[in-house]
């Protein structure tokens, strides 16, 4: 049944064109950056020969791009994530569900799959850039899967805020605006933990930056990963409960 | 027959509105119940509570022998609901639409293909499965989402306002769809149109201000029947008071009467036989059914019935 939601998500999304120009947009972006960066690779490979343990391709070009890679999903799933449910309490569709032999934990885990898998594709389009290099140099793939794993652990924690953002209102521009504060607010919230006051531990702990930096440098931490399944896991449950409080107030 | 829904002492508020007020609501296999209200009056606050997706403050709802809070996934198998706004996909095309719909309500896919095709069939959709919703015309998105409730064969439809927005032919064979549909399953459909009432459903309940103030079956309502008298040369009133058929009299002016009597309409003939031997020259005799019309306003017109049973509650 989840499967069956989540597919009727992603059908209604390719369906409209915001999810080509989205995919188109984002591609454009990601491959200028991945010239510009393996520009730079050129131009500095005469220094880093004279150096010892010198960082090498995948250091220099992919973590780059996979950093730039989160921004852009930063920005891109507010968009995507803000019609999920408000739409449909708009447009009335929510009551087919409701009306429906289906829980509310499967309306909201089928919608989270619907847009997690939009943004897997995305995911999986820019990997194919970095991958391309390996036909005329070796990358360290341990490095790539790390640093994957951390732009998906990122997706995770998006779309969830984005979905319980979205269970809140029934104008998907509101959604939007409120998952894009919350977000942009758990990117740089650590820069007031950098400052090293007492704090400081517990600010970087709720950071979404402070988590995802280290698996570019190929460091996959649980602690890390924990901090972004109980993120997800939290944003989901309260959804649910949301979804359900909604049929006792209106 | 089998209860199919049993609702009983529904109460809703809204903030500080009492929007349903200790409702009660029976369905059995093979009813059509017409909701009849005027607006605001919480029909559709009742049929959303019906269908699950809106919770009753108090009260309990059984449908076809599951409770609907204590077991929502068993009891909503057996509901199809049409909402006021037909809940459409309107980027999906008919087809892709209603698997949809069938998939939801846990048909097994070998079932789907078939399901669907009847339903369209009997919706008069077939030419449109491929269409996009977004580009049907108002009746005939209307019809999708009937379809959509119906497709899964619930014991249980309801339907908010199924015939707004159609026109007079669309609304003839919707009609003749739920009448069809009300053989083998339970009904309930609420709508602001008393001819219609009158024409497909057998059973009537009017809501107003939150409670249910009129309850009976369309046959109950036929029989409570007059007839209506208008002589030239009237006779003593007790002339007429003394046919046999006849058991009151009503005169409304001199020459005007009402006659009430048990099946008097089967009688109308005799009566008119004795006015023409008794010289009263008949100038009208026709039937003077109770109608839903005047029942309605009696009901809804918030001084007689009503007023008096709201006042003795506070």
């Amino acid at each position: 049944m989840i499967f069956n939601i989540a597919l009727r998500e992603l059908r209604s999304l390719f369906y409209s064109p915001l999810a080509w120009i989205i995919l188109a947009i984002v591609q454009i972006l990601l491959s200028w950056k991945f010239l510009s960066n393996i520009d730079i690779f050129f131009s500095l490979q005469a220094e880093l020969i004279k150096i010892r343990n010198a960082p090498g391709v995948t250091d220099l070009v992919v973590a780059p791009l996979l950093d730039f890679l989160k921004l852009l999903l930063l920005i891109v799933t507010p968009l995507i994530t803000m019609r999920l449910l408000s739409e449909e309490r708009q447009s009335g569709t929510l009551k087919l569900l409701l009306s429906s032999p289906v829980s509310m934990s499967q309306i909201i885990l089928g919608k989270y799959l619907g847009a997690l898998i939009f943004f897997l594709i995305i995911i999986l389009l820019c990997s194919l850039m970095p991958l391309s290099l390996s036909f005329a140099t070796s990358l360290d793939y341990g490095k790539l899967a790390s640093g994957l794993l951390g732009v998906f652990l990122n997706v995770l924690a998006f779309v969830a805020l984005g979905l319980y953002m979205s269970s809140l209102t029934r104008q998907p521009g509101i959604a939007a605006i409120s998952t894009y504060g919350l977000l942009i607010l758990f990117w740089i919230i650590n820069i007031a933990g950098n400052s090293g006051g007492e704090d400081s531990n517990f600010f970087n702990y709720l950071s979404i930056t402070h988590h995802s930096i280290q698996m570019l440098r190929g460091i996959v931490n649980t602690a890390d990963v924990a901090y972004f399944i109980l993120f997800s896991l939290g944003f989901i449950l309260l959804s649910i409960r949301q979804l359900d409080a909604q049929r006792l107030q209106q | 027959m089998p209860q199919l829904i049993n609702a009983s002492n529904l109460h809703r508020y809204y903030a500080d509105t009492h929007a349903v007020n200790d409702l009660s609501i029976d369905l059995q296999q093979g009813d059509i119940l017409g909701l009849l209200g005027p607006n605001g009056a919480g029909k559709s606050s009742c049929m959303q509570m019906l269908s699950g997706t809106l919770a009753p403050s108090a009260g309990e709802i059984i449908i076809n022998g599951f409770d609907l809070l204590e077991q929502p996934n068993e009891a909503r198998r057996h509901i199809g609901y049409l909402p006021d706004k037909p809940p459409l996909y309107e980027e999906l095309t008919v087809d892709e639409y209603l698997d949809y719909a069938a998939r939801l309500r846990r048909i097994p896919k070998s079932e789907i293909h078939s399901l669907r095709e009847q339903a369209k069939q009997r919706c008069g959709l077939g030419e449109f499965s491929r269409r996009l919703i977004s580009n049907l015309s108002k009746g005939y998105q209307q019809r999708v989402g009937i379809a959509q409730a119906i497709i899964h064969q619930p014991k249980v439809i309801i339907l908010d306002e199924p015939t707004v927005g159609l026109d007079p032919i669309q609304m003839q064979e919707i009609r003749k769809l739920i009448c069809e549909l009300g053989k083998q399953h339970g009904i309930i459909l609420s709508t602001h149109i008393l001819p219609e009432v009158q024409a497909v459903c057998n059973r009537v309940q009017i809501i107003y201000q939150g409670k249910s103030v009129f309850n009976s079956d369309m046959d109950q309502l036929q029989k409570n029947s007059q007839i209506r008298l208008r002589l030239k040369h009237p006779p003593e009133l007790q002339n007429l008071q003394n046919i046999d058929s006849v058991s009151s009299v009503t005169e409304i002016e001199p020459g005007h009467y009402l006659l009430d009597g048990e099946d008097i309409l089967q009688h109308t003939s005799e009566i008119s036989q004795l006015c023409v031997e008794n010289g009263w020259q008949l100038s009208e005799i026709s039937p003077q059914r109770n109608t839903l019309e005047q029942l309605f306003m009696q009901f809804t017109s918030g001084e007689q019935g009503l007023a008096e049973g709201a006042a003795d509650d506070f």
